[in-house]
C-alpha cells in the first residue's frame, strides 16, 4: 500500500503540493485528475524521489521513502513511466528495455517479462533494435510503459500516458493498464483525459493547485457535478 | 520557406567570419611556416618523410584519443569539459617516471625486469590517475552539480591550476624524478627511452629499434617503424576496443549511456548516479594514466606543463569528433595527431597550437555537433 500523508513539495519558493494525502491499496487503479499545474506529475515526482518533499510522508508498505535516494526508491519498488516519456533516444529498444529491469537481481523471468512486454505491445518487437529516438510517438508511449513493467515494481507511477496520442491509441493504451491491472500491478495513474481515466480507475483523487479538492470512487466522481463541468466537459 | 531564407542569412555571416579566418592563415601562414612551393618541393625531394610523419601522427593520435576519450566520456554525462584532465594526464607522465625510477627498472640491465617494471608503472599510473580524477569530481564538481554551468567550469580551470603546480613541485624532487643534468622544478625531464633500451638488451630484432629495418622497402625509403610506434598503436588501439566494448556490453557501461541520455531517467530506473559518474571519472582518468605512460615512453619528455597542450590537442579532438561521441573522440584523435605531426615537420612546431585552434574554431563555426555529432531526437 502507497500512502502520502500532509505532503508538502516545493520548487525554490513555489509551494507545488500543498498538503496533499493520498492512498493506494494494493491491487487498485488510482486515478489523480487536474489541469495542467495542478500538482500531478510533482506528486509522481515525489513519490520517486526525485522531488523532495518539505514536510509529511510517503510510505510504501509501511517503509517510509521521503529520505530514501531515488535509485533505492526504485529498487525497493517503485516504476514510472514518467510525463514525457523520457526513453533513452540512443539506446535501442531492447536495450531501454534491458534498463528498466536495472534494478532487479532476480532474473530467474526476466525472458518472460520480456516476452510479457511484447504481448502487450508487438509493436515493440518489430523494432526491437531500432533507437528508440526514431520511434513514434505512440511507440515511445510503448516502450516508455514497457520499460517500467520490466522492474516488475510493486506500484507503477503512470504519467499521462494519452498525451498526444491519437484517440484510437488512446484507447489501446487504457485497455492495457486495465489488463495490467487485471494480472495484479498496483497502478496509480495521473491523467488529463479525466473520463478515459475514470472509466478505468477504482477511485480518484481531483488535484486543484497544489490541493485535493475531491476524493471518492472512480463510478461517483464521473457523476459529480463539478468533476462534470470541470474536467469531464458536460455542460 | 521561412526556416531556409533564415538558414542563408546565417551562412553569410559564417562565410564572412571565414574569409576573415581565411585572411588572417594568409597573413600569417608564411610565418607560421605555411610555404606551399617549398612545402610541396620538400615532399618532392624526399617522399618517404611524408610515410614517416604519417606513422609519427597516428601514433601520437593514438595518445590524444584516449586521452580525448576522458574529455567527451565526462561531457556526456554530466555537460562539463573536465579542464583539469590533461593535467591527470600529465600526472601520469610524472607518476610512471617516479614509478620507473623507484622501483630501479631506469638502470636496469635485466629485459625481464624492465618489461615486469614498465607493466607495474602502467597500472601505477592508471591507478594514480583513476582515483585522482574521482577525487576532483568529488572534491571540486559534483557540489556544484546543480549550480549554474559557468561554476564548474571555473573551477576546472581552478583545479587545472593546482595540478599543474603539484606537478611542477614533483619534478623538482630529484629523489622521485631523476634530473640528467637538469636543474628545479620548471626544466623539462628527459624519459628515457626503455623501450628502446630494452630492445637493445633483449637482442629482439637484432637490437635494432626499427622492426623492418632488414626489409628492402625500408632500406630503400629510409622509412622507420620503431618498436615504440607499434607498442602505443597497439596498447591504444586495445583500450579504445576494450572501452567500446564496455559501454556497449556491461551493465554499468549500459547505465552510463543512459545517464547520459537523462538522468532523471535513469535515477527512476534505480541507477545510482553518484556512483556511475564516479565510474566515469575513474575510467577516464585510468585512461588519461595509461596515455601518461605511452606518451612518456613515446615522446621521451616529462614536463609539468605538458597537459596543457596534450589538454587542448585532446579537446579539440573530442569536439572534432562530436563531444561526447566516444567514437568520435578516437576519430578526432588521430585526425588531430595528423595535423599536429605534419605542422611539426613541414610547417614550423611552433605554430601546431594555433593550428589545432583555428581547426576548434572553424569546428564550432561549420560543424559545432562534430564529424560524428550526436543526433538528439528526444522529443517526438
Amino acid at each position: 500500500m502507497l500512502e502520502l500523508k500532509d505532503v508538502h513539495t516545493y520548487y525554490g519558493n513555489i509551494h507545488a503540493l500543498k498538503g496533499i494525502s493520498i492512498t493506494v491499496k494494493d491491487g487498485e487503479i488510482v486515478t489523480l485528475i487536474g489541469s495542467n499545474g495542478a500538482g500531478k506529475s510533482t506528486t509522481l515526482r515525489t513519490i520517486q524521489g526525485l522531488n523532495r518533499p518539505r514536510s509529511g510522508t510517503v510510505t510504501l508498505d509501511g517503509v517510509s521513502l521521503e529520505k530514501m535516494e531515488a535509485h533505492k526508491i526504485a529498487e525497493f519498488g517503485v516504476a514510472q513511466s514518467p510525463e514525457g516519456r523520457m526513453i533513452f533516444p540512443r539506446m535501442t529498444v531492447m536495450e531501454n528495455l534491458e534498463m528498466g529491469a536495472y534494478v532487479r537481481k532476480d532474473l530467474t523471468s526476466y525472458k518472460d517479462d520480456l516476452e510479457h512486454v511484447f504481448s502487450l505491445f508487438p509493436r515493440l518487437k518489430e523494432r526491437i533494435n531500432q533507437k528508440g529516438g526514431t520511434l513514434s510517438g505512440g511507440e515511445q508511449q510503448m516502450l516508455a510503459m514497457g520499460r517500467a513493467m520490466m522492474a516488475k515494481p510493486k506500484i507503477l507511477l503512470l504519467d499521462e500516458p494519452s498525451m498526444g496520442l491519437a484517440p484510437l491509441l488512446v484507447e489501446l493504451i487504457f485497455d492495457i493498464i486495465k489488463k495490467l491491472n487485471e494480472e495484479g500491478t498496483t497502478i496509480l495513474l495521473v491523467e488529463q483525459n479525466a473520463l478515459m481515466a475514470l472509466s478505468i480507475a477504482h477511485r480518484g483523487y481531483v488535484l486543484q493547485t497544489g490541493e485535493i479538492v475531491l476524493a471518492d470512487d472512480a463510478k461517483k466522481l464521473m457523476k459529480n457535478e463539478d468533476v462534470q463541468k470541470t474536467y469531464l466537459g458536460v455542460e | 520557406m521561412e526556416i531556409t531564407k533564415k538558414q542563408f542569412k546565417f551562412n553569410w555571416r559564417r562565410l564572412l567570419f571565414s574569409a576573415l579566418v581565411l585572411y588572417v592563415v594568409f597573413l600569417i601562414g608564411p610565418i607560421a611556416g605555411l610555404d606551399v612551393p617549398a612545402i610541396v618541393a620538400n615532399i618532392q625531394s624526399n617522399p618517404s618523410q611524408l610515410i614517416q610523419f604519417l606513422i609519427i601522427g597516428i601514433s601520437n593520435g593514438a595518445i590524444i584519443a584516449i586521452i580525448a576519450l576522458g574529455y567527451t566520456m565526462v561531457y556526456g554525462i554530466i555537460e562539463l569539459i573536465n579542464f583539469a584532465h590533461g593535467d591527470v594526464y600529465m600526472i601520469g607522465v610524472f607518476t610512471s617516471l617516479t614509478t620507473l625510477s623507484l622501483t630501479g627498472t631506469l638502470t636496469s640491465q635485466d629485459p625481464v625486469r624492465i618489461v615486469l617494471g614498465l607493466i607495474f608503472a602502467l597500472v601505477v599510473s592508471v591507478v594514480v590517475c583513476a582515483v585522482l580524477n574521482a577525487s576532483i569530481e568529488r572534491l571540486a564538481y559534483r557540489r556544484l552539480r546543480n549550480a549554474p554551468r559557468l561554476a564548474p567550469l571555473i573551477s576546472a580551470i581552478g583545479m587545472s591550476f593546482i595540478i599543474e603546480n603539484i606537478g611542477l613541485i614533483w619534478a623538482g624532487q630529484s629523489w622521485l624524478v631523476p634530473l640528467f643534468g637538469t636543474t628545479g622544478g620548471a626544466s623539462q625531464k628527459s624519459f628515457p627511452d626503455m623501450l628502446g633500451i630494452l630492445v637493445k638488451l633483449s637482442g629482439f630484432n637484432g637490437g635494432d629499434v626499427n622492426l623492418f629495418a632488414s626489409t628492402p622497402l625500408f632500406t630503400q625509403w629510409r622509412l622507420t617503424l620503431n618498436v615504440k610506434d607499434l607498442l602505443v598503436i597497439v596498447l591504444a588501439v586495445s583500450l579504445m576496443i576494450g572501452l567500446y566494448l564496455f559501454v556497449q556490453r556491461t551493465k554499468l557501461g549500459k547505465a552510463m549511456r543512459a545517464t547520459a541520455q537523462n538522468r532523471d531517467a535513469a535515477k527512476m530506473l534505480g541507477i545510482d548516479i553518484d556512483w556511475v559518474i564516479t565510474a566515469t571519472f575513474l575510467i577516464g582518468g585510468g585512461l588519461a594514466g595509461a596515455a601518461g605512460l605511452m606518451a612518456g615512453l613515446y615522446n621521451n619528455t616529462a614536463w609539468w606543463f605538458m597537459g596543457f597542450r596534450a589538454g587542448l590537442q585532446s579537446f579539440t579532438a573530442a569536439v572534432l569528433g562530436g563531444i561526447g561521441n566516444i567514437q568520435g573522440a578516437m576519430l578526432g584523435g588521430f585526425l588531430i595527431g595528423l595535423l599536429a605531426s605534419f605542422s611539426d615537420g613541414y610547417l614550423n612546431a611552433r605554430w601546431t597550437n594555433a593550428w589545432v585552434f583555428t581547426v576548434l574554431v572553424l569546428i564550432l563555426l561549420f560543424r559545432p555537433t562534430g564529424l560524428l555529432g550526436e543526433n538528439t531526437t528526444q522529443k517526438a
